[in-house]
């Protein structure tokens, strides 16, 4: 007997959704068996299968070096921005949210509509303006214009408010005042631990945010030695078109790879925390 | 049933004599708030009330005839009817694709169900320029896989980049990103749904399907009326997609192909600084109406 909860497991769903996983990985394995092709080879040799010569470690050793190493430069510029930017994010996130689940004063309700707002307000929309502005204060083109905009995350306030309000009891708050702690101190000593799964969350989303940005160091940016992977990336893609097309296409395609790695693994790594982070989020929509 | 999307509740302990100092914690936030959100609102709103003069330089106070111009504004309606289409298409084949991964994830009528959810989910992990800068070369002509299969079959049968399958292949590409993203809000909201209620369900003879329609689908409304605010805010700010493809299609996807490629174009290319501020606030105004719209709409079918 099976239960309903524990039925019997389907052959025919497990082949519909293999065919879906399919969808998901044949570009993705086009891509990694092209980042080990030579350009000639790449543009010579059917996509799926593999070139005369296997060149992925030339590839990297190419990617690191053209251009003298921008690459690497471009991979550190985007260290910096998900560093500060996301981690930035995850802090103001946490502290915002924090303190509207567990403190009531006067706006509370002001805020949170505000937030709530802001989400339906198109990103991109106030991007245009944001540079205007940005341009008048003279931020333009330097990592600031790059960072202070990703310090927002609405949606880590409201993910960190709804995890916030059944995960630190009051009674806790209270007792720790009895122990004459003042409220930052019971903030960092206190709320913090049992709010880790749902800063987490938050990190994880605000670096991938950060890391995938691409509208906003876009046109924030013109100096080439300020851009992150993804602008780089496009900008060596744009080379193979016009008047002194030099293209480089294999290194675009080693470049996307490297690009793509860093988050897999950190998904893959902290899976069982961002998955109940955004359980909880859930429960609560 | 819960509610969609409103502010959490607060315990009735809640210490109001110390509420005061909860904007220590907010205060920050709200400063970098203001200046990244609100002040580009309101100087994007001051742009959208002056013109450049043509001859004289400098601008004139034109009240709302910056907005009169942009409802006239043959592009802009062009653009605005393109990301509709796109959203009434693409979303629904993308959200019910979401919900039949989730579902059948749920199930555990799946082999491998954890796998089969970490690799639906994969695509996210990618960034957005990577993307298409893949599917880029996966639908171009030179090596990608649309030439080894016209290759194959001796013809020029699939033709991604042409002004007939552009917004398709922009679909895939959207729909490829982001269907595990919305699978796992989904898959997160069915693992709260109470096991005693899917109980009581095949007890009263329910079967699978019939479980999915009556017990399930309703439990997660709040989940799929978030992705569908979400999917639709997406589909009308519609940028990177089509602004990186047009390297590759620069005849099929013109300047003003979608309402954000307008308002950055003309920005950016034209230095229309305060047409493209309004059209910005156009599209912003509209997407928060039909965002407003189907959250109203999701909660009363709730009651």
């Amino acid at each position: 007997m099976t239960s309903v909860l524990r039925p019997r497991r389907s052959r025919t769903l497990t082949a519909v959704m293999a065919l879906y996983l399919l969808y998901t990985l044949i570009p993705l394995a086009w891509l990694v068996i092209s980042a080990t092709k030579t350009q000639p080879d790449l543009l010579s040799t059917p996509g799926l299968s593999f070139g005369g010569v296997f060149a992925l470690f030339d590839n990297i050793g190419q990617t690191f070096t053209y251009d003298n190493g921008i690459f690497l430069r471009w991979l550190g510029n985007t260290l910096l921005y998900v560093v500060v930017g996301a981690g930035g994010a995850t802090v103001l996130a946490t502290a915002a949210g924090y303190g509207l689940a567990k403190y009531r004063f006067r706006g509370r309700q002001a805020v949170f509509a505000v937030v709530l707002g802001a989400i339906a307000v198109p990103g991109t929309a106030l991007a245009v303006p944001t540079f205007l502005l940005f341009s008048r204060l003279g931020l333009i083109d330097t990592p600031l214009a790059v960072i202070i905009p990703s310090l927002i995350s609405p949606f880590g306030l409201y993910l960190i408010w709804v995890y916030a309000v059944d995960a630190i009891p009051d009674e806790m708050m209270e007792a720790a005042r009895i122990d004459g702690a003042g409220e930052i101190r019971i903030f960092l000593a206190v709320t913090l631990r049992q709010l880790a799964p749902g800063i987490v969350t938050v990190a994880l989303f605000a670096v991938v945010a950060t890391w995938n940005n691409y509208f906003l160091p876009l046109i924030m940016l013109s100096d080439p030695n300020w851009y992150p992977l993804t602008v780089g990336l496009n900008q060596w893609n744009a080379q193979a078109i016009g008047a002194a097309a030099q293209p480089v296409y294999h290194l675009v395609i080693t470049g996307s790879v490297l690009t793509i790695i860093p988050l897999v693994i950190a998904f893959l790594f902290l899976q069982r925390f961002w998955q109940s982070g955004l359980a909880a989020g859930s429960v609560k929509q | 049933m819960t509610s969609t999307v409103g502010p959490p509740r607060i315990r009735v302990g809640a210490v109001r004599a110390r509420g005061r100092r909860g904007w220590i914690f907010v205060a920050p936030f709200a400063v970098v708030f203001a200046l990244t959100f609100l002040a580009p609102l309101v100087y994007a709103f001051g742009l959208s009330l002056f013109r450049d003069q043509a001859f004289f330089g400098g601008t004139v106070f034109v009240g709302l005839g910056n907005y009169t111009q942009a409802l006239a504004d043959a592009n802009f309606w062009d653009a605005f009817l393109r990301v509709l289409l796109f959203l009434a298409v693409q979303v629904p084949i993308m959200l019910l694709m979401a919900l039949i991964a989730a579902f059948a994830i749920d199930s555990a009528r799946l082999h491998a169900a954890g796998f089969f959810r970490m690799v639906i989910f994969l695509p996210y992990a990618v960034p957005g320029v990577v993307a298409v800068l893949m599917w880029g070369f996966i639908y171009g002509d030179h090596f990608g896989l649309a030439a080894d299969l016209n290759h194959l079959l001796g013809q020029d049968a699939v033709q991604p980049l042409s002004a007939n399958w552009i917004l398709t292949s922009i679909g895939n590409i959207v729909t490829w990103e982001f269907v595990g993203y919305n699978m796992l809000i989904f898959y997160s909201a069915l693992k709260v749904v109470p096991p005693d209620q899917i109980e009581a369900a095949a007890i009263d003879g329910a079967g699978t399907l019939r479980t999915i329609v009556s017990v399930k689908l309703p439990a997660i409304r709040g989940a799929i009326v978030v992705a569908t605010i979400f999917s639709i805010i997406g589909s009308f700010q519609l940028f990177n997609e089509p602004n990186i493809l047009r390297s590759l299609a620069p005849n099929v996807i013109t300047t003003y192909f979608t309402p954000n490629m307008y308002a950055y174009n003309l920005s950016f290319a034209g230095q229309q600084y305060n047409y493209s501020a309004t059209v910005a606030i156009v599209m912003g105004v509209i997407t928060a109406i039909i965002a407003y719209a189907v959250q109203l709409r999701g909660q009363r079918k709730e009651r």
